[in-house]
Formats: structure tokens, C-alpha cells, sequence
């Protein structure tokens, strides 16, 4: 499997998600692509195809039989992954399919319901507020870096029970795992650095258990035995690379839309009550994740002849900007009424975390609306994009003078 | 107007509580169901048909009134 930095030759068969003109502009690839050729395919990195229909991904997502999440990274691990003797199972539920996803979702989702979410919106406040803070007198601010950034991990470490001081070295471990997964050392580095870093917090835990996430896995019984620790730590550390550069990524991907287009802006400051509205618009428009799948046995999809242990990526993005389902698809329509977007996936993998993303995300911007109202970016190009599993801005400097 | 919610499509996105707390109760799981026998107030029937219209699994439907 070649993980070629050739250019692209065509993006109907040699697609490359991680080449720098997708990672800054993937819409009008998919536009092109959904017109010429809906299912792509690339040998880059094995066998792998990129679905851009709505229906097509969505059915794809629906059709857990043929398509499995046992391999759900975009970029795939090659060889021996380092943490295959420590998680046998990857991070469930998000890398398993039925019934091992059934019960490990079921454990995982009473942490992120409306209800407990709606317990973590004050501190997310308290905490948007302190970053605007420290920023707001120097009428510039790295959006993306000093803000977004800084909010999800913070959340996310409260609810794990782990301690708030390490949030920049649990960013950087995620990063290592998504961000950076086309560099095989860094991404080793990543995984060893969140795992050890568990192994450690279940052996506290264990001792001395308390009303978090972890101990409660740990105080969890699956047929009167407990809960095997292998299945513990992935799924702590599920939560924690899955809600940190995830939310983090839409909250800058948002707050660039805003600063890039003054007439929104504009808009839902003057009108608070569009905030809901828009922040599923958003999430549409900008939608962060991409997630893999494998092919279980030769199949035949859209006409394209897939094989066993082909890898499908399935690009939530793009199918909320299909026409065929949204008017005015490429536009950002912050009243969009009628909007079935899928940036949290579809079917049985539906993100565990989208009630505590959207909170986080509606939080993140009206606290910054409601301090900063009028912010413009600081010059185009300095604003940077990461991509892959993960889209958005990693730097977005902006002024509010 | 009724409305009701498929427990088989329904994937707990919780789009029509965001939309309408009015008529559904939502479960720890995420799982929507309607609030008593799914009947719609005439004053939340725009916030019904917004529900319908946005469920990413087309998991609410409106019940034809009988004949």
C-alpha cells in the first residue's frame, strides 16, 4: 500500500484526502465528483473508496452488514499497530459492530443525554468566558489555537474525571492520533501517551473510585464479570479523542465563517434566537468528521466492484452539501428550516457525543458574539487547515479592533 | 394534526427535542417518542412539520387522519 505524495491525477481514481488542495478546498472536489463520478476510488493507502451522495452515504452507514466499523481511521494503521495487545477491540462502541457496539454505546450515551449535558453548560460557559478574558484587551486573538481549542478538552476532561492541567497534553496526544496520523512515529506516540496515561487513572481509580465516567466503566459487570479493562480503556479513550478535536474543529470552523462573512455575523448578533438554527447550519456547511469503514465481502455498490477489505470513507461532509437534498447547497443559510444534515453520522454509530458538541458549540459562540460582536479575519492567508479524519482551522487569527 | 416517531429508525440525533420539547420526551439513550398520543396543538403544528423535516433518519412521520 503506497501512501504516495504524488499529485493527485484524477479525483475520480486516485482521490487523496489528505493533499493540501482537499484539506483547503474539498467542496468544489465533491461538487465536481458527485456530477462525474458519486463513488471515487484511490489505491493511496489500500483500496478505498469516497462515496459523495447523500443517499449513498447514508446508505452505506445504514448497511452495517457489508460495510464494518472494525477499521474506522482514515488513515489506516499499517503493520503491527503498537496498541494491538492493549486493545484488542479499538475504541468501542465507535470501532465495533453489533453486539459488542449494543452494549458498549448503551454504557456510554446516559453521559452525553440532554439532561447530563444541559449539568456541563455552565462551566462550558464559565469556561469560554476566562479564555475571552485573557484576549479580549489585545483586539486579536488566534480563534482557533487560544479559543476553540481550548474549550472541548476542558469539558471532556470533567466528565472522564481527569485533571483540567493536562489539557494540552491531551490535545496533543489527539492531534498525534488524527492530525498527524500520516507520520507512523508520531501517531505511535500519541496512542502509547493517551494509553499509558489510562492505564495509570484506572489503577487510581481502582483504588479510590469516584462518580466519573472511568470508575463507573470500571464498577460496569457484563454477565456478572467485570467489564474486561481492555474494553474500559478504549472506550475512555473513545471519548476523549472523539470530543476533543472533533468540537474543537467546528467551533473554529464556525467562528472562520463568521469572521470571513460579516453579513452572518451581523445577522445572529442582531438576532440571538437564530442561534439553534444556525449552529445546525453550521454543522452542515462545515461538518468535521470523516469516518472509515471496511468492506466485509465482495459487494457490489452504485455499480462499483468492491472487495473484501476494501476501506470506505464515508464523507458526512460531503453529502451535506449534496443539491439533490439541500437548496442553495454551498451556501450557508443560517435559517436553513429543513435541514436532515448528517455531520454526526447516520444509523447506529450516531455520534454518542452530538448533544454535548452542539452545547459546546452554541456556548462557544455566544459568548463570543455576545463579547466580541465584530471580528474580521487578520489577513487570508494566515489562516491554516488540518484534514483527514478531522476538518477545520488550527490557526484562524482575527482582529476586533 | 398526529405525529409519530419510529422506534426502529429513530438513532436518538435529538433534532426534534431541540425543535420541539413540546411533543417529545426523550430518553438517557437519545431515543424520542411522542408526548401523549402524539396529537399536535394547532398553535405547534409549524414546530411538528420542522421536526419531520429535520430528522436525519426520517424517523418521524405525520399520521394520516383517518377516514
Amino acid at each position: 500500500m503506497g501512501t504516495s505524495t504524488a499529485p493527485v491525477s484524477s479525483w475520480a481514481s486516485d482521490f487523496d484526502v489528505m493533499a493540501p488542495e482537499y484539506v483547503a478546498d474539498p467542496f468544489s472536489i465533491w461538487d465536481e465528483l458527485r456530477s462525474a463520478c458519486p463513488v471515487a476510488h484511490t489505491d493511496r493507502r489500500g483500496s478505498t473508496w469516497l462515496p459523495t451522495r447523500y443517499a449513498d452515504v447514508t446508505a452505506m452507514a445504514h448497511d452495517v452488514e457489508h460495510f464494518s466499523s472494525l477499521e474506522v481511521a482514515v488513515i489506516p494503521f499499517e503493520g503491527e499497530a503498537p496498541d494491538e495487545p492493549l486493545l484488542p477491540y479499538g475504541l468501542p462502541p465507535i470501532s465495533s459492530d453489533p453486539p459488542l457496539h449494543t452494549w458498549t454505546r448503551r454504557l456510554l450515551l446516559p453521559w452525553f443525554s440532554h439532561r447530563r449535558v444541559a449539568t456541563y453548560e455552565a462551566m462550558t460557559r464559565a469556561l469560554c468566558r476566562g479564555l475571552i478574558d485573557g484576549f479580549a484587551a489585545q483586539g486579536r486573538a488566534d480563534a482557533a489555537a487560544d479559543y476553540a481549542q481550548q474549550i472541548p478538552v476542558r469539558v471532556i476532561a470533567h466528565i472522564l474525571g481527569v485533571s483540567p492541567d493536562l489539557a494540552d497534553t491531551f490535545t496533543g496526544w489527539v492531534r498525534d492520533v488524527l492530525e498527524f496520523a500520516d507520520d507512523p512515529e508520531r501517531r505511535a506516540r500519541g496512542v502509547q501517551g493517551l494509553l499509558n496515561y489510562f492505564i495509570a487513572e484506572v489503577a487510581l481509580r481502582r483504588d479510590e473510585p469516584g462518580e466519573d465516567l472511568l470508575s463507573e466503566l470500571l464498577r460496569t459487570e457484563v454477565d456478572g464479570a467485570p467489564m474486561e479493562e481492555s474494553l474500559v480503556l478504549g472506550s475512555a479513550a473513545l471519548v476523549l479523542i472523539a470530543g476533543v478535536d472533533t468540537t474543537w474543529s467546528a467551533i473554529g470552523s464556525s467562528l472562520w465563517h463568521l469572521a470571513a462573512h460579516p453579513d452572518d455575523r451581523a445577522r445572529l448578533v442582531a438576532d440571538p434566537a437564530l442561534m439553534d438554527l444556525a449552529v445546525e447550519e453550521l454543522l452542515r456547511a462545515y461538518s468535521p468528521v470523516t469516518m472509515a469503514r471496511v468492506v466485509t465481502t465482495d459487494v457490489e455498490f452504485e455499480g462499483c466492484p468492491m472487495k473484501a477489505g476494501d476501506r470506505i470513507l464515508m464523507n458526512f461532509p460531503a453529502a451535506n452539501r449534496d443539491p439533490e437534498v439541500f437548496d442553495r447547497a454551498d451556501t450557508v443559510v443560517l435559517d436553513r428550516a429543513h435541514n436532515r444534515h448528517v455531520a454526526f453520522g447516520s444509523g447506529i454509530h450516531r455520534c454518542a457525543g452530538s448533544n454535548l458538541a452542539r452545547m459546546e458549540l452554541r456556548v462557544a459562540l455566544e459568548e463570543w458574539l455576545a463579547h466580541i460582536p465584530e471580528f474580521h479575519l487578520d489577513g487570508d492567508d494566515e489562516v491554516t487547515w488540518a484534514g483527514g479524519q478531522v476538518r477545520g482551522p488550527r490557526r484562524l487569527p482575527v482582529v476586533f479592533p | 394534526m398526529r405525529i409519530r416517531v419510529d422506534p426502529d429508525k429513530c438513532q436518538g440525533h435529538g433534532r426534534c427535542y431541540g425543535l420541539a420539547p413540546e411533543l417529545f420526551d426523550i430518553d438517557d439513550y437519545g431515543l424520542s417518542t411522542v408526548v401523549g398520543d402524539g396529537s399536535v396543538p394547532a398553535a405547534l403544528e409549524e414546530k411538528a412539520r420542522l421536526a419531520v423535516a429535520n430528522c436525519p433518519e426520517f424517523a418521524i412521520e405525520e399520521v394520516p387522519a383517518s377516514p
